[in-house]
């Protein structure tokens, strides 16, 4: 019997129409245009003016505050601007754009062909949690599942709070998605030493890494792997959505739920992704701070689906030009998974740390179907992982009884979709949560500032 | 005893018991409120919206009895006649306060400025700026989904059918302030009314630079400050791109509005004959 | 040179079950039952059946369309089909067509537009057509035709008493009565209501499909022997008696008139199932489901405003 969370969830067709695909790597593009606000909390701060020549992997942006990230140079070159400039949404963030002289380009290539490594094994193994933790906050390492909360903060937890385990998510719950699969297969060696590294940051001494059954050869893979080191557990997990949610990851891995209002360390759980286990490997390995990532570049009609290693401020358009263009009959250009991804307007945009894929969707799957009056089915009720009631906090919102919304406990949100997905008669059930979840947060700021 | 009878003394105990305990419930808990209070909201307009500060109609009215002074309590609603009658009924005296009329900084109609993709999902301009820039290029301009609309409460705002912007309709607008706290986008600000309902504004808050503003919308401004050169009483200034004319320094005198390039300065006269030509 | 593209809030993707498929699949769990009718009570059940349909259907569709000045027609989405298909087997098959069309104007016209349409009334629409006639016409909806014979005959169908109504009668025993015969089918009453077995795998259906939970079922059943086992009545005779199973299946779990927590389906279950066995035992009318799940209907609102799904972060700690 596989472990699972327990309450709600839903189980949309997967359509991981590159598991197992070999990871490509991507040219290195001559310009890059990397955005300072690449994760969550304070935008980082330019460090750099017009004109300055910097090296691949040196910093361009340093952290804003505790809840922030250094952002690095993806490549070798000049800066040409600093300037705002659109993201995939259409709205205008700082950015800076680096291009890359013939040398300068050569010097990269050469630099990835052969990488040289910072650190042996035996100064690995001697390094200081402290030493890694602040490796990890050089290198500008987020959550690289979607969310993109700065790592360091989370190996950093609250006084008062006790670690005990750090679970890596290698779930990837969502539909389309393979870019962790491939990782995982394909580093598997890099990314148990990640795995360890960050048992020591954290200080623990037991992992877990949990990965869905439909990814059946890579928990094979890491168990044999891992066989040697019996600290670390890889557990399969049944497939079902939002398996990847932090919180139902501790449900279904450790069988403890993280309190209502209260942080997952609460469990004595440190969730990290698998992906950023081997961005912890590398930067603390060969010294490479978070310039590329694994991308999904996927869906129905694209000509060559793929798992794409791309340096990060990559031009989204220039990166779906390298997997066969947009299709004709796209309808719907998603960064991330179908669940919760975000529709883009326009794709002359840098990607950034967050983007785990592209996803095209064909005009026939890119409207809604007709939004028929609520007949009270409860299905949404049953799906909802938080146990919620998204009916009613759907109208609650669209009302504006922000008292009410917030009594029904919005802000446990986690916005994971299950209700829209489910519901039979297509209402916007996420659209308007979110809204009262954002609404409710403003107030909840307010009144604290009081 | 027959039957009807013993009936009749049941419902009529119950009733006159009723009736007693209504009696005594009403004597026991009664409320002693000031009747100014009710004369007061009798001219208020009862809209409850909100734009004194206060949670209500009744809590401004309360409000007005027991204060010392009407300087801090303005209903925009009312208006100042209706402010005047109040300082009447509690014996103080109110100031005049100018009145003041919403207007839309925007002019991003469907002809100046282009859709580049169609938005799926419920009309709300709250949900749609927060997924994206909205349907067109410009992340600044009005979102067209009408969330000033649902604000008003005095039937002051309409969606134009045909350019996709809120009109606002000048004689009823109270001023009250509801849409511009409704739009995301911040983008209805309140004005003087002006003498004769003459207002000058620079109807764009687009803050990009010239040439990316310019691909985003016909008539956006582009901060280009000739408005602000010409300008004879120093009331428009430039920030981020973008022009403001502040409307306490404004004497209307449309120098501006003639010098625009994009034109996108209006008056509430030019905004009529836009309407006839194009 | 970019395609038009869309944009909305996540998720992107949609099941593929809409409203519609959840209504037929509620119409297709009906089915055997419906053979079972149509083989005991003859072409009466079917004139019955046919009748509630086309008068449901012509409802709604007059409604929404010159009342409620709708363009689009809701007959497809399988509503009043099935409002239809529940009212006709709540009635017995000799009832006259003018009885039956009645019955389907109230219970779509009262029962559900009056509310506002599909997801706002507040009662089960075919209770509400089944209760009126039952209190409007009590000589026609309660002359029950005997199962298996004449049937070919309609109005002049010959009759008998329920087995509840014998039971409340005195006529009978719950010793004497066959329970085999009443899972089967093989008793009087309302056409649909009568095969126990046929309702059951029809039940049994609309849980593989996901259609249902049990737990309004199962607390209806549950309720009903447990408080039978508690006065000392036969419990065999109860449950597959009368309208029960039909109402604890498929009219209880109506999806606009039942709880939205599953907590709160229970307690509306077991609410059911106490009030019908109170009204069998010591009410005027020999059965009591109808009238049980309309007064549970009633106050679903209230179970839904205090008795909430259980939250997560909200277990107590093990």
């Amino acid at each position: 019997m596989l472990h699972t969370f327990h309450k709600g969830g839903v189980h949309p067709p997967e359509s991981k129409l590159t598991a197992s695909a070999e990871i490509i790597p991507v040219d290195l593009p001559r310009e890059v245009v990397i955005a300072f606000a690449q994760h969550i909390g304070a935008p980082a701060k330019c460090e750099l003016k017009k004109g300055d020549h910097v090296n691949r992997g040196d910093l361009v942006a340093a952290a804003g505050g505790f809840v922030s990230a250094n952002v690095h140079a993806s490549i070798s070159g000049t800066v040409t601007k600093i300037d705002k400039s659109k993201t995939a949404f259409g709205l205008p963030v700082d950015t800076v754009t680096i291009v890359a002289s013939d040398e300068d380009h050569e010097r990269d290539l050469e630099a990835i062909k052969n990488p040289v490594a910072l650190r042996s094994d035996e100064e690995i193994a001697k390094l200081e949690p402290k030493e890694i933790i602040g490796i990890i906050d050089n290198a500008g390492i987020v959550g690289l599942g979607g969310a993109t909360f700065p790592t360091k903060v989370k190996l950093c937890p609250p006084p008062g709070s006790k670690p005990e385990v750090v679970i890596i998510n290698a779930v990837e719950c969502e539909p389309y998605l393979t870019n962790d699969h491939a990782l995982m297969l394909q580093h598997p060696d890099e990314i148990l030493e990640g795995v360890k590294l960050l048992m020591k940051a954290a200080g623990v001494d037991r992992a877990i890494i949990g990965i869905e059954a439909n990814k059946g050869n890579a928990i094979d893979l890491l168990t044999q792997k891992a066989a040697s080191d019996s600290r670390i557990e890889v557990m399969g997990l049944k497939v079902k959505y939002p398996q990847g949610g932090e919180k139902q990851l501790i449900d279904a891995t450790i069988g403890k739920e993280v309190p209502s209002g209260a942080l997952p360390i609460a469990t004595g759980a440190i969730v990290q992704n698998v992906a950023t286990a081997y961005a912890v490997y590398e930067a603390v390995k060969y010294g490479k701070p978070l310039i590329e990532r694994v991308m999904t570049i996927t869906g129905p009609s694209v000509e060559r689906p793929g798992n794409y290693l791309v340096a990060l401020g990559t031009n989204l358009k220039a990166l779906i030009d390298v997997a066969g263009g947009v299709p004709a009959d796209t309808g719907k250009i998603i960064l991330g998974g179908p669940m919760m991804g975000k529709s883009a307007v326009q794709i002359d945009a840098p990607t950034i740390k967050g983007t785990s894929a592209i996803l095209m969707l064909p005009q026939s799957e890119a409207k809604r179907n007709k939004v028929e009056p609520c007949i009270r089915c409860a299905s949404c009720v049953s799906a909802c992982p938080m146990g919620l009631e998204p009916y009613l906090l759907s109208t609650l919102s669209r009302f504006g009884q922000w008292e009410e919304v917030e009594a029904n406990k919005v802000m446990n949100c986690i916005e994971c979709g299950c209700c829209s997905y489910i519901c039979p008669s297509t209402r916007p059930l996420l659209d308007y949560i979110r809204l009262g979840k954002t609404t409710v947060g403003g107030i909840i700021r307010a009144r604290q500032q009081k | 005893m027959s039957p009807i009878i013993i009936a009749i003394l049941i419902l009529g105990g119950i009733g006159i018991l009723s009736a007693l305990i209504l009696f005594v419930v009403s004597k026991r808990f009664y409320v002693k409120e000031d009747p100014r209070i009710e004369l007061i909201e009798a001219v208020l307009p009862g809209a409850n919206c909100g734009s004194c500060g206060r949670s209500g109609c009744h809590d401004f009215a309360c409000a007005c009895a027991t204060a010392d002074s009407l300087d801090n309590l303005m209903c925009p609603g009312a208006g100042n006649e209706a402010m005047a009658k109040i300082a009447d009924i509690v014996g103080l005296t109110a100031t005049a306060a100018e009145p003041m009329v919403a207007v839309l900084r925007c002019n991003g109609s469907c002809e100046n400025r282009p859709t580049t993709s169609t938005y799926d999902g419920p009309k709300s301009c709250a949900i749609l700026s927060s997924l994206s820039a909205g349907t067109t290029d410009c992340p600044y301009g009005c979102l067209g989904c009408g969330d000033c609309v649902s604000a008003c409460k005095f039937d002051a705002l309409h969606m134009d059918p045909v350019t996709g912007l809120p009109v606002v309709d000048a004689d009823k607008c109270t001023g009250c302030g509801a849409c511009t706290k409704a739009c995301p986008r911040h983008i209805i600000e309140l004005r003087k009314k002006g003498p004769k309902g003459m207002r000058v504004w620079v109807a764009c808050a687009n803050k990009d630079r010239g040439a990316v503003a310019m691909k985003e919308c016909s008539v956006a401004c582009i901060g280009c400050g000739k408005c602000k050169k010409v300008c004879p009483f120093e009331a428009i200034t430039v920030a981020d791109n973008l022009a403001y004319i502040d409307f306490n320094k404004c004497r209307l005198c449309q120098k501006c509005v003639a010098e625009c390039p994009t034109k996108a300065i209006h008056t509430t006269r030019v905004i009529k004959q836009v309407t006839v030509t194009e | 040179m970019n395609p038009m593209l869309t944009i909305s809030a996540s998720p992107h993707f949609h099941t593929h079950r809409t409203v519609s498929t959840c209504m037929w699949h509620v119409i297709i769990a009906l089915l055997p039952a419906l053979a079972c009718s149509i083989y005991f009570f003859g072409v009466g059940a079917l004139i019955v059946i046919v009748t509630a349909l086309l008068g449901c259907m012509a409802t709604e569709y007059v409604i929404n369309r010159w009342m409620f000045g709708n363009p689009d027609s809701t007959l497809a989405n399988g509503s009043a089909i099935l409002t239809g298909l529940l009212l006709a087997f709540n009635l017995p098959s000799n009832l006259p067509v003018w009885i039956v069309l009645i019955g389907s104007v109230v219970a779509i016209g009262i029962g559900k537009m009056s509310f506002g349409g599909l997801g706002t009334n507040i009662w089960n629409p075919a209770l509400v057509g089944r209760v009126f006639l039952l209190i409007s016409f009590p000589v026609q909806m309660t002359s029950w035709p005997l199962p298996g014979v004449n049937t070919w005959n309609y109005l002049d169908a010959t009759t008998g008493a329920t087995t509840l109504g014998l039971l409340k009668l005195g006529e009978a025993t719950p010793d004497s009565i066959s329970l085999a015969n009443n899972a089967v089918g093989f008793m009087g009453g309302s056409l649909g209501e009568v095969s126990a077995i046929a309702l059951l795998i029809g039940f049994v259906y609309l849980l593989c499909v996901k259609v249902i939970t049990w737990h309004i079922p199962v607390a209806v059943l549950g309720a009903v022997a447990l408080f039978t086992l508690c006065i000392g009545d036969n419990i065999g005779v109860e449950l597959l008696s009368g309208g029960l199973i039909l109402g604890a299946c498929f009219m209880a779990t109506d999806y606009v008139t039942s709880p939205m927590s599953h907590k709160g389906m229970i307690v509306f279950g077991v609410l059911i199932g106490i009030i019908t066995v109170i009204i069998r035992k010591w009410g005027a009318y020999p059965e009591g489901v109808s009238f049980a799940i309309l007064l549970a209907n009633s106050v679903v609102p209230l179970i839904d405003r205090y008795i909430k799904p259980s939250k997560f972060g909200e277990r107590s700690k093990k």
